[in-house]
């Protein structure tokens, strides 16, 4: 843990956003996460992010379970509104908090235990009413907070610090996904923000669950040779063919189709993901292509990145609940409530 | 860009931006952190090795360290460098077992020195030591040159002037007072084996205006030649309505010491706009706290003398246009007065140089002067402070002292004088533990610490009360912790980074990002924050391991807050103390300055070449 918090300098040349805002402003309290750690980079890149598209502060709503990756919402946007669940369950506490409020931008942060392994069966179901949040896993494949036994992403034969390699078969978050019917699934790297941040912003834009897994490497306990989710090994293995951009509604979208043939997605808010390369047949709206592909990469030992599946046409929790426009704390106590004589005229209905 | 070459001591010297800009290179966090440290020797000790006179200096430094200073960047007002300087100089003890012992026997060498201002006072204090016979010559009867006939008391009190300048005459300078030099000639004639020029820019500037000369008892005066007799005495009062002319620091001087002597309505006639004053904005806002009126846009046109006595001066007022180039007269007003004080600017003056001895004189009929060896044409003849290049201040004169004490050396060694001693630097880390070091490295938001000024009913009593009171314990304790430790250097080793982003995420300022490498200009543009500020340099890495992508720091407004190097989990980022060793003609293994010895944060000896 640093010595001293990170100063405020008042004159320091900081670029600022629509509403004047520097990337200081997105910022939270000082991590107490192990020098190096994926974890911040992800942090820095989520304040990235809403500093980029100027979200008020006070308009986001970040929410967690428990573990190393479920202390990081402390550490950024410290204007937003915040809630640290039980170990499991951030899903849970993100739906009803949206069915409540939908209309701020939720951003859930999980780890690969809390999401892969005790929250698995809620994060199922997060994804299956396609609750219009964004979902990242900080996936270091150990648990680190307990001294880095593997979790349930470490790939077979990978090894852990100390110890015999991992014999139990990993759990992807994606395949999962894309098996259970999710609308917009990612993966990325801690190490690389000119991929992640786009991403985040695209996520924040998608109607619907967005699901990131972004391998955040554990230094302390999953940074070493034998590793799959080291930095040298995403170095050596990540498979970057698929690059999209984020072209937010303000900007003028100027429409050019690349020359392979790749596509641009309107966004629900009118923002458009332009996806700047693909592999040739690659569909970012075809879920069997898109399972072919990271399957056939995965066999070559390859882990591919980038915006992997997107469907902007899908309903939300809300629409497929024909819930009001606005958010339900917002609805009038006697329409949301209306009493025993109302109840007993519906009950008549089904006599 | 390439690799940033961190072997060359200039790159971090740089970093150190007030060390930088001051033209004697005082390690100014160096003696800081000796006074937050409360050892006040140490601090005066490292202050006097290269800048020689602490105390003066830390009253009357022209200050060029502190418009430098990162932390104007950072929060809008530099460190008060100048008064903390002022500090360890007023708190120190006993240093005098301290200083460079004198060598009984002498290397047979004599150096005469022509004036005792404070180049030649240099030179003297680094070749004493050295074992030279230094025979110097002075007009007046006491020493210090300019300081003591141009820098009135309040400013600069005598017993400071006396012990700074003793400190070196102690050391067997063979000092004649009384003894101006009438004849270069006649010096060389006298088997001196240098001879070093420190006399100054002795002439004031004249303004022949209609009236000047047209006065039976004369009260227009020449702003040093009346400095200078105020300081020995030999003038005593001045009429109650003054008028100065000019507004450079001589014109401040002239005009608070007007207001001790019987001044009451005094006001400082400027030409031009506020903006192109050349007076510093501190001694500026220190007249006019003593009720000085300064009144710009106005010309001199002619001396009203009525009956053989100064009754006024006629001034055009001006407009001006912008940037202050061209002007239109719009009125013209007289303004009554009893005195005129001119202080317009001074010149270098050599009636005493005969022109057939061989030394080339130039444009300004100057002597042609070398500007790093310090010689003249004449080999074995040095000049030095005022007198090399006209006007400038007692640290350039300090400066040219060190240098022109290289050359006497080589040139009676017998070594060519473009044969200098390279800089060194020692770069030591800081680290004492996990996220702990040696130095305090908080950011600090303390504004800067007002200098306390005497009462103005005070302060007007005697010519020689010092105006500034120094800083109090607590003041000097905030003022400190300002400073950024700009000599601590993030060093960076790229062969051990991960590329982990931890040290960008942290970094308060947003002054490093990993990136592709490209040209200066374009790469300038795409950092986490754009480098604008085109005087701070880009730090570029080697290549880093994993992508080839280089580590970029932006040097601007980075506050050494060492964050970057307690989040790097690889330790590729360290926080290291810079050290500039600085060549002197007289250290070589003659002077051990010990570092934070009593803190136990570095118990090293600063050494220097030959030890």
């Amino acid at each position: 843990m640093p010595s001293i918090t990170k100063p405020r300098i008042p004159l320091a040349p900081l670029p600022k956003n629509e509403l004047g805002l520097t990337i200081r402003d997105y910022e939270g309290a000082m991590s107490t996460l192990c020098a190096g750690c994926g974890h911040d980079s992800v942090t820095a890149a989520i304040a990235h992010a809403f500093w980029e598209l100027s979200t008020p502060p006070h308009t986001i709503a970040k929410l967690s379970g428990i573990g190393c990756s479920s202390k990081t919402p402390t550490y950024f946007v410290r204007g937003a509104h915040g809630f640290n669940s039980a170990h499991g369950r951030m899903a849970t506490i993100a739906t009803g908090a949206n069915a409540a409020n939908r209309e701020l931008t939720y951003i859930g942060i999980s780890g690969d235990g809390d999401s892969l392994s005790i929250g698995l069966g809620h994060l199922a179901h997060a994804i299956r009413r396609n609750v219009k949040m964004v979902y990242v896993i900080e996936n270091n494949g150990v648990y680190g907070l307990t001294k880095g036994q593997m979790s349930a992403s470490a790939d077979i034969g990978s090894r852990p610090k100390r110890g015999e390699p991992n014999a139990i078969a990993p759990i992807d978050p994606i395949m999962l996904g894309l098996s259970m019917g999710a609308t917009f699934l990612a993966r990325s790297f801690s190490g690389d923000k000119a991929q992640l941040v786009p991403i985040l912003k695209a996520a924040v834009a998608h109607n619907g669950l967005a699901l990131i897994d972004v391998i955040s490497p554990c230094v302390t306990f999953n940074d070493h040779e034998g590793s799959t989710k080291s930095y040298r090994f995403m170095r050596e293995h990540e498979v970057k063919e698929i690059e999209t951009d984020f072209v937010p509604l303000r900007d003028e979208i100027q429409a050019s189709i690349p020359a392979d043939g790749a596509t641009e997605v309107a966004m629900h808010d009118g923002s458009v993901v332009r996806f700047r390369s693909v592999p040739t047949g690659y569909d970012p709206h075809d879920r069997q292509k898109v399972e072919e592909y990271i399957r056939e990469r995965h066999t070559r030992g390859e882990i591919v990145t980038g915006l992997l599946y997107v469907d902007e046409t899908a309903l939300d929790v809300h629409e497929m609940n024909h819930t009001p426009a606005e958010g339900l704390n917002r609805v009038a106590y006697e329409k949301l409530c209306p009493g025993a004589a109302a109840l007993a005229e519906l009950q008549e209905d089904f006599r | 860009m390439e690799p940033t070459n961190d072997q060359d001591p200039n790159y971090y010297h740089k970093v150190v931006d007030c060390q930088w800009a001051c033209p004697a290179h005082t390690d100014v966090p160096g003696y800081i952190r000796l006074i937050a440290q409360g050892q006040f020797d140490d601090a005066y000790m490292l202050n006097r090795e290269s800048n020689v006179f602490p105390g003066i200096l830390g009253r009357t430094c022209d200050r060029p360290c502190e418009p430098a200073c990162r932390r104007d960047r950072v929060d809008g007002s530099p460190v008060a460098i100048c008064r903390l300087k002022r500090v360890a100089a007023d708190l120190k003890g006993d240093i005098s077992g301290r200083l460079p012992a004198i060598p009984a026997e002498k290397n047979g060498h004599r150096v005469a020195c022509i004036g005792a201002g404070p180049s030649a006072l240099t030179v003297a204090n680094d070749l004493m030591p050295l074992g030279y016979d230094v025979v110097m010559f002075e007009q007046f009867d006491r020493p210090g040159g300019l300081m003591r006939s141009n820098i009135p008391e309040f400013r600069l009190p005598d017993r400071v002037l006396n012990d700074e300048t003793q400190i070196i005459l102690d050391m067997g300078v063979d000092i004649r007072y009384n003894s101006p030099v009438t004849s270069l000639r006649t010096l060389l004639d006298e088997e001196f084996d240098a001879i070093f020029v420190g006399v100054g820019a002795p002439r004031g500037k004249e303004l022949d205006l209609p009236g000047r000369h047209d006065e039976v008892e004369s009260h227009i005066h020449i702003g040093i030649d009346w400095l200078e007799s105020v300081a020995f005495g030999h003038v005593k009062s001045i009429g109650e309505r003054v008028l100065i002319i000019g507004v450079g620091n001589t014109a401040m001087d002239c005009c608070r010491s007007s207001r001790r002597l019987g001044g009451t309505d005094i006001k400082v006639m400027a030409r031009r706009p506020r903006e192109f004053f050349k007076a510093s904005t501190w001694e500026l806002e220190d007249a006019e706290e003593e009720g000085v009126s300064i009144i710009v846009n106005h010309a001199p046109t002619r001396f009203v003398i009525e009956d053989g006595k100064l009754v006024g001066m006629e001034f055009d007022v001006l407009t001006w246009d912008e940037g202050a180039r061209h002007s239109t007269t719009i009125d013209t007003v007289t303004v009554p007065c009893d005195d005129v004080i001119l202080a317009i600017g001074q010149e270098n003056a050599f009636p005493w140089i005969e022109r057939d001895l061989g030394m080339e004189f130039g444009e300004w009929d100057t002597p042609v002067v070398d500007e790093v060896t310090m010689q003249s044409t004449l080999p074995g003849v040095f000049f030095g402070g005022d007198a090399a290049w006209g006007p400038k201040n007692i640290i350039w004169a300090v400066a040219h002292g060190h240098q022109a004490a290289i050359s006497i050396h080589n040139h009676c060694s017998g070594v060519p004088l473009t044969n200098r001693p390279p800089l060194g630097m020692t770069l030591v880390s800081q680290k004492m533990g996990m996220s702990e070091w040696s130095y305090h490295n908080d950011y600090n938001p303390s504004p800067r610490q007002k200098m306390t000024h005497v009462e103005l009913t005070k302060r007007f009593q005697s010519l020689d009360l010092e105006v500034e009171l120094g800083f109090s314990a607590e003041q000097t304790a905030r003022e400190v912790q300002r400073c950024l430790n700009c000599d601590v250097q993030t060093a960076f080793k790229a062969p051990l980074c991960i590329e982990c982003d931890a040290c960008i995420d942290i970094c308060p300022v947003q002054c490093l990002t990993i990136t592709s490498n490209g040209d200066e200009s374009e790469l300038r543009e795409r950092l986490s924050a754009p480098a604008l500020n085109l005087h701070q340099s880009l730090y570029v890495s080697a290549p880093l391991p994993q992508t080839g992508r280089v580590m970029v720091k932006d040097e601007n407004v980075c506050v050494h807050c060492g964050l970057c190097a307690e989040r790097c989990p690889t330790a590729a980022w360290d926080m290291e103390e810079f050290v500039l060793n600085i060549p002197y003609a007289s250290t070589s293994g003659v002077l051990h300055i010990p570092v934070r010895s009593a803190s136990g944060s570095k118990s090293e000896v600063r050494t220097r070449d030959g030890d």
